[in-house]
């Protein structure tokens, strides 16, 4: 059987046996096409430059990025070598990064718990009054409309010093992306699930917890995960207006000090802390609503 | 008449109020029974009403006029003894087989019973997916996706189950072989079933009578009793009078009648 198994390595299908062949050698042959074969070296090479591609191409980057700072001699305010970042992210104490991150982490989280807990209310709301929709959806697309950008400074201004202000410019950043797309799902549920609910007589609240939010949720997920990045903005946002720390407060603080460097380098701390938010809500999508991924998606 | 039939429709009339144009004048003058456990197909061409009439036999909408029964008692709501399976096979995808098939207790009572989820997995054994109880919706085939459905519109025995061209979205092949599961499973839990299909092959092999429909306003052009030997299977449809019933309904179907009320009981 090993022998077929080697024969028909690679992609090549093993040629068709005369019929004085035995059963035996026939079925070793299916099994031979049934069971992976083993791979080839060039096989090999190639799968591992598959799995390893995305960190390959991190690594080229970093690379002529060193090598262009070098050969054009960039003047490091201009645009640091990444060894330098590396080197001034390393030269500010554990403590103080701790802090930091602490702080972003502290508001993105809030403000985003905060609209998935109001917005998703909310969207039931407006999936089940047509009155509803008629007078908040106007309101709440005047509020995605304006720049929270620039509301910012306001919002500081009237509520003052604390984590507050921070925790309402992330909700307004997040909440809008999770109140269209949890409506859209509610309102998507086809017809025959309602009728099915509605012939149960099983009353409204049960229709929606038990039918209509849970065929939501691959809307909900999606906007969970638009909504987590942009919560992590609009922490760095609300900071960059006003705060004594926080991952946006530092790159401030150390641009105006001209240590571009070290405000590299908390970028990168800002960029691993926003991927890894990312990462927190698809492995609960995962492991909470597999079925709400497509099926190449699941583990 | 002593006991009432299962199902009664009485002079029913249906109009919908489009929206903004003119109303649409779905039945008219609909009356036929159905006896208690008698298998009954409706047939007729599309848009002629046969959902419109499930839906008011399901108690999901009121009629315009007349009244639907069943044993004697006009349909105002949806009732427990009257059991659904709908075209698509309408299941949750984020349940597993087995918790489809309790669903509807479980959208009832808020939480399924020892004694439901046993009657859950027996409906299973019955519709041949034991084995599947625990898989995901998404991993069954087309035909398993719809013998769910019919386990779980057996659920709550109804004494009547109501079928809207539940096989028509299946292929050829599947579609025969459910067919053949349907009278099975017939025969082992006897029930009124009201068939909506727009297959007449499908009509003639499972249904003790036929009940054609017209075009819109749709009312009963025709009442045909099926005439051939029980169990069936599909040698039925090899008998000579199977094809000259199905080519004589296929006429009558594309054919225009002078007047349509008048065509009633044949």
């Amino acid at each position: 059987m090993t022998m077929v198994t080697e024969h028909s390595g690679g992609n090549t299908q093993p040629s068709p046996e005369p019929s004085s062949v035995g059963d035996q050698a026939r079925a070793a042959q299916l099994k031979a096409l049934i069971e992976p074969s083993a791979p080839t070296g060039l096989q090999k090479v190639i799968t591992i430059l598959d799995r390893f591609t995305p960190f390959l191409i991190f690594v080229a980057v970093l690379v002529v990025w060193q090598a262009a700072t070098w050969i054009f001699s960039i003047p490091t305010f201009l645009l640091p070598p990444p060894t330098l970042i590396v080197t001034a992210g390393f030269a500010v104490e554990p403590a103080i990064w701790g802090n930091h991150i602490w702080a972003t982490f502290r508001v993105a989280t809030i403000g985003f718990a905060a609209s998935i807990l109001i917005g998703i209310p909310l969207a039931i709301a407006l999936a089940n009054s047509r009155f509803l929709t008629r007078t908040l959806y106007p309101v709440l697309i005047v509020i995605q409309s304006t720049p929270v950008v620039a509301v910012a400074p306001i919002i500081v201004v009237t509520l003052g010093a604390g984590d507050l202000p921070r925790v309402v410019i992330t909700f307004l950043i997040t909440f809008f992306p999770i109140v269209v797309s949890t409506t859209t799902g509610l309102m998507a549920t086809p017809e025959e699930l309602i009728e099915l609910s509605r012939s149960l007589r099983a009353g409204k609240s049960r229709e929606i917890t038990q039918i209509r939010l849970p065929f939501a949720l691959p809307y909900i997920f999606s906007a969970l995960k638009i909504s987590v990045t942009l919560s992590i903005i609009g922490a760095v946002v609300a900071e960059f207006v006003a705060a004594n720390s926080g991952l946006g407060y530092f790159i401030g603080l150390s641009t105006s000090f001209f240590k571009i460097p070290q405000a590299f380098a908390g970028l990168i701390v800002l960029v691993l802390l926003s991927l890894l938010m990312f990462r927190t809500v698809v492995w609960i999508q995962t492991r909470c609503a597999p079925w709400s991924l497509p099926k190449s998606e699941r583990h | 008449m002593q006991n009432p039939p299962a199902i009664h429709f009485n002079g029913i009339e249906q109009v919908f109020k489009g929206a903004g144009s003119a109303p649409i004048h779905a039945l008219t003058a609909l009356d036929f029974t159905v006896g208690r456990h008698e298998f009954v197909s409706v047939l007729g061409p599309s848009g002629c009403g046969k959902s419109t009439l499930l839906r008011l036999l399901a108690g999901l909408i009121q009629p315009s006029a007349g009244q639907v029964e069943v044993f004697g008692n006009p349909v105002t709501t949806p009732r427990d003894d009257v059991g659904i399976v709908f075209q698509k096979p309408t299941l949750l995808p984020w349940l597993s087989v087995i918790d489809n098939v309790t669903f509807p207790i479980k959208h009832k009572q808020g939480r399924v019973g020892e004694a439901h989820r046993k009657r859950g997995y027996e409906m299973l054994d019955l519709v041949r997916l034991g084995d599947f109880a625990d898989k995901q919706i998404d991993e069954l085939s087309g035909g398993m996706q719809q013998r769910v459905g019919i386990a779980r519109a057996l659920l709550l025995d109804p004494d009547i189950l109501l079928m809207d061209e539940p096989f028509s979205a299946l292929d050829a092949l599947s579609r025969d072989e459910m067919s053949l599961e349907l009278l099975r499973i017939w025969h082992e839990r006897p029930k009124t079933v009201l068939f909506i299909t727009h297959s007449i092959p499908e009509a003639l092999l499972l249904s003790d009578r036929i009940i054609v429909l017209s075009e819109r306003p749709g009312t009963v052009r025709d009442d045909i009793i099926v005439p051939f030997d029980r169990p069936r299977s599909l040698e039925t449809m090899a008998d000579p009078r199977f094809n000259e019933m199905a080519n004589s309904i296929r006429r009558r179907l594309f054919s225009h009648p002078v007047n349509a009320a008048a065509g009633g009981m044949a």
